[in-house]
């Protein structure tokens, strides 16, 4: 019997998202569930109930139905106590849950006998669960409407011009934090023609932050400010103070400020002091994403945009629902993913595999025992850097210039060693002075072969092939000393037509290589370019 | 001239022939190489006609076999494409092969030269080994030139016993070895000499037969080596200290080669030699069934690569046979110029062996313009994957196999390969599902950041360059 999704129109004040859209609605049909969704639960996002119905869902008149009807719940904000009063036993309520901040609710949904999966749980160092990742999408989204805000109540180009009418400058943006809202934020504002700093207290974001066209700013202070799971820690006071001349510079240079420093379970760091938000120029804007934990600058006020000393503050908590429709799309590809991962038999019935390090992270309710906070998964980071076992596979990897690669171990060498004295010495013992002469000649060469091929570069292996070629055609010499070799006076009886044939004949064979072999490798070598 | 003034000589082309090879540690200086070399050589084949050895009769053969010899070579040289050099190639080595046959008959029956005792022993004993690699290069080359074009499938060819027909061969050798050092008429010698050049050439053929088509770069590097060995015993034959030290050289040269290629697949030099990969030996099981990788694979449309390509900041391409089959790298040029035009860092990833020689691929990049500093090794850009937006794998299979690195039962384990899906995205363009020469499944394909791109390398190429172009 395939289980139902059910999707319904968000409750929460203001929020324009919904958690499915009708193009992910088929893909969960195919993947054999039913999807119900709330009339109008898409309108907010430009998501008509036809739409949906289009794409193989079935519409319910209320939430009530839909409540009743459905085994797993997909919503984006935390349910309302009102609506964890219809859940039923058995059903599975998937979307952010924030348990860390909202125990009332948990202990509430923990009394229905459900299973939550709480989406913000996610380890997000799996890189397995990067496709399911949906607070960085919604961040994403958040970066890109934070510089649309700014550039809103900005009264000026972004972009430097040369206008008829004069020049005007590139605006200065300021981004604080460069996690993935900041990366977007930077990607966009330099994408609008603005230049664009950036600074994090991770040291290791700033090539990120120049691969997005933004400049680094760094504090002029030693400390690391890694914490764990890919989010920044409270640093040392030293730091904050040098960090705050750092700010303070900005906000006089800059003519936006984006902030979006946070920090997990703690309110937002205060960066921007008043006094900095009195040296910006009037008309330069603040966008606070932090607003929602009290904000990185102390003039904020939550959900709104306010001026003060000339300068506009935006503090919408909102961003990701004022582009409804992309999040809404992002945020239904992240649980489709995570759907798949539920339901690997594609039966249309989910298993809430409680071995699996990523859904064991997201389920913070397990009918009915809350089982948050989940233990850490094993970090790739903690684990030792490679297992001994692939190290020796790697090395066989580097092959040689000039070198011979690894050193051959003590007992190869030796047979090597040994079976070369045997070699020599059956050589001396019988063979006669003059074959030793060219007997030394030969090893000699073989050695400066070994040495001057080693040097040859990889890329021009095929050249070097054909080059030796050439030059073993070196055995027209032997044809060229039997064709009419000096024997008047010896009277010695030779068969000479033979000779003379074989050896005109060797010497055609050695010609096509000699001339052949050098003109290919020099048409090779002249097509090897900068 | 004087014959030591042509021994000087022979030392000056010498010293140039090892110029030549050391030109070719950089592309810089490897054109100059190729001129010593052939600075070199005429020096060697001037110094030897009119040195002492020679006599003016014969001057008017040698000016005719060279002026055929020579336009053949040159006239080759110029319409081979660089797709069939390793065809080319197999085929020069079976000349050498053929004129070392050929001088050390000469040499036999050239009864000018007297020996006696030890020394006329070795002096035979010299032919023989001469004649018989020799025939073995010859005949091993055409077999390996007609697996490279095609003429013979590149299926390797397995006799049942044939690790006995072998040791009855070389035991057959060394038996008429013996049978001539003992003859008492240059007729008899005549008699074994052939009979050891008829299973030289079966061998050869039997050699070659028995080997995959995609081991054929190390079969190459072999017989490049063989071609060397050929001209060192000639030298030996003929006292002719050049000939050794150029034999030796080449022969060392085709060695590292075939070390090279033998150990980029991770696999002994003897095993590929005693041929048929994971076919012949039982101990082998048939393509590991415990670790067959399970999941789906994600198709992608050309359009799609396109986008994603517009939207890299860092590209990998990793090219194969399958490129050189379709014969598409001037499309993955102008791909590359294009995307360069627009910032993108693109840069080529050469696994040893991909392609069908030593090198291959790097000749057919070089061919369609391709700059060479953005033509890397396997090991100058392993590293570089992980901060890679895009690879694009075309027409290569088993040296971007994960499963060489992470499943110790694979048949390739510990084949060092391309680690292409350590990238945020990996583009695996191949004409079908159908797995590499080795039989093993690739667990790439089933990657969740990896695509698929299915179709005729050069048609999808052209579209992604169209679309990229819009």
């Amino acid at each position: 019997m395939p289980q139902t999704i059910g999707v319904l129109r968000e409750g929460y004040e203001g929020e324009k998202r919904v958690a499915t859209v009708p193009e992910v609605v088929e893909k969960l049909v195919k993947l054999g569930f039913a999807v119900i969704v709330e009339s109008g639960a898409g309108d907010a996002a430009n998501f008509s109930d036809d739409t949906y119905f289009a794409a193989g869902a079935r519409i319910a008149a209320d939430a009530a139905t839909l409540w009743s009807a459905a085994d797993i719940v997909f919503k984006v904000r935390a349910p309302s106590l009102a609506e964890v009063g219809l859940m039923h036993a058995g059903q599975t309520l998937i979307g952010f849950i924030w348990p860390a901040q909202n125990p009332e609710l948990m202990q509430a949904l923990a009394a229905r006998k459900v299973t939550v999966l709480a989406i913000d749980s996610l380890p997000r160092m799996l890189s397995r669960a990067q496709k399911m990742d949906a607070l960085t999408s919604q961040a994403g989204v958040s970066g890109y409407r934070a510089v649309i805000e700014a550039a809103n109540a900005f009264g000026r180009f972004f972009n430097g011009q040369i206008t008829a009418a004069g020049k005007v400058p590139p605006a200065k943006v300021f981004i604080a934090g460069a996690g993935v809202a900041g990366l977007a934020a930077i990607g966009t504002a330099a994408g609008l023609g603005a230049i664009v700093r950036a600074n994090d207290t991770r040291a290791e974001v700033a090539d990120q932050v120049k691969s997005l066209g933004g400049e680094f700013v760094k504090v002029d202070y030693e400390e690391e400010g890694s914490g764990g799971g890919g989010y920044a820690k409270v640093m040392s006071e030293g730091f904050q103070q040098a960090q705050r001349a750092m700010y303070a510079q900005q906000a006089r240079e800059v003519d936006i400020i984006i902030t979006t420093a946070l920090i997990p379970g703690k309110p937002a760091p205060k960066l921007i002091t008043a006094e900095m938000v009195q040296t910006m120029r009037p008309g330069s804007v603040i966008v606070d994403m932090a607003a929602e934990q009290g904000g990185n600058c102390e003039l904020t006020v939550p959900n709104e945009a306010v001026v003060r000393y000339g300068v506009t503050l935006v503090g919408y908590t909102d961003l990701p629902s004022r582009l409804a429709k992309q999040a809404s799309t992002l945020y239904a590809t992240n649980l489709f993913r995570l759907t798949e991962e539920l339901c690997k038999t594609k039966d249309g019935v989910i298993d809430v595999n409680m071995d699996d390090d990523a859904i064991r992270g997201l389920t913070v309710i397990k009918d009915g025992t809350i089982t948050w906070p989940a233990p850490p998964p094993k970090l790739p980071a903690a684990s030792p850097p490679k297992p001994a076992a692939a190290a020796p596979t790697e090395k066989k990897g580097s092959h040689g210039h000039g070198t011979g690669g690894a050193p051959m171990a003590g007992s190869t060498l030796a047979k090597v060693f040994g079976s070369a004295a045997l070699l020599f010495w059956l050589v001396g013992a019988f063979a006669p002075p003059a074959f030793l002469s060219h007997f030394t000649v030969f090893v000699l060469a073989c050695f400066v072969g070994y040495m001057v091929v080693w040097n040859v570069t990889p890329a021009l292996h095929t050249p070097l092939m054909s080059v030796t070629n050439a030059i073993s055609s070196i055995i027209a010499i032997g044809a060229l000393v039997q064709i009419a070799p000096p024997l008047a006076g010896t009277g010695i009886a030779r068969p000479d037509g033979w000779i003379l044939g074989l050896a005109v004949f060797a010497l055609v064979l050695t010609a096509v290589n000699m001339f052949g072999g050098f003109a290919v490798t020099r048409r090779m070598l002249a097509m090897f370019r900068k | 001239m004087s014959e030591s003034l042509a021994t000087v000589s022979y030392i000056g082309a010498t010293i140039l022939f090892i110029l030549s090879l050391g030109g070719l540690s950089n592309p810089e200086t490897s054109r100059r190489g190729n001129l010593f070399g052939m600075v070199g050589m005429t020096i060697a084949v001037l110094a030897t006609i009119f040195g002492p050895r020679v006599t003016l009769a014969g001057v008017p053969w040698i000016v005719g076999a060279m002026l055929v010899g020579g336009s053949v070579g040159l006239i080759a040289a110029k319409k081979v494409q660089m797709t069939q050099m390793p065809e080319l190639v197999a085929l020069m080595h079976s000349l050498v092969g053929l004129a070392a046959c050929l001088v050390g008959f000469a040499s036999y029956i050239d009864t000018s030269i007297v020996f006696a005792g030890a020394e006329k022993a070795i002096h035979e004993l010299e032919i023989y080994v001469g004649i018989y690699i020799g025939a073995v290069t010859f005949s091993g080359s055409l077999i390996a030139f007609g697996k490279l074009s095609g003429k013979i499938g590149g299926k390797p060819m397995l006799l049942p016993g044939r690790h006995v027909i072998n040791g009855i061969a070389a035991l057959a050798v060394i038996f008429f070895g013996y049978y001539l050092l003992q003859a008492h008429s240059p007729q008899e010698g005549a008699t074994a000499l052939i009979v050891m050049t008829v299973i030289g050439l079966l061998f050869g053929i039997h050699m070659v037969m028995a080997i995959g088509g995609a081991d054929m770069p190390v079969v190459v590097s072999m017989l490049n080596s063989y071609s060397g060995w050929a001209a060192a015993a000639t030298g030996f034959m003929l006292s002719n200290d050049l000939l050794i030290v150029v034999g030796a050289l080449v022969g060392s040269s085709g060695a590292i080669l075939s070390y090279i290629m033998c150990r980029a697949m991770n696999r002994n030099f003897i095993s590929v030699i005693a041929g048929g990969f994971g076919t012949g030996d039982s101990a082998k099981p048939a393509a590991g069934g415990a670790a067959a990788p399970a999941g789906e694979v994600n198709p992608i449309t050309a359009q799609e690569t396109a986008e994603l390509l517009k939207e890299s900041k860092k590209v990998i391409i990793v090219p194969g046979y399958g490129m050189a089959v379709a014969q598409a790298q001037h499309t993955v040029y102008e791909i590359t110029q294009l995307l360069r035009g627009k910032g993108v860092n693109v840069r080529f990833g050469i696994h040893p062996v991909a392609g069908r020689m030593p090198g291959h691929m790097n000749v057919l990049l070089a061919e369609a313009k391709v700059p060479y500093d953005i033509v890397m090794e396997m090991d100058e850009l392993n590293d570089d994957f992980p901060d890679t937006d895009v690879s694009i794998v075309i027409g290569a299979n088993d040296i971007v196999n994960p499963a060489a690195e992470d499943d110790p039962t694979s048949p390739i384990a510990g084949m060092p390969v391309l680690q292409v899906w350590k990238a945020k995205s990996s583009i695996v363009m191949k004409r079908s599902m159908a797995s590499g020469y080795a039989g093993v499944d690739n667990p790439l394909f089933y990657k969740d950041n990896n695509r698929m791109l299915f179709g005729d390398a050069k048609k999808m190429l052209d579209e992604v360059l169209t679309a990229l172009k819009t």
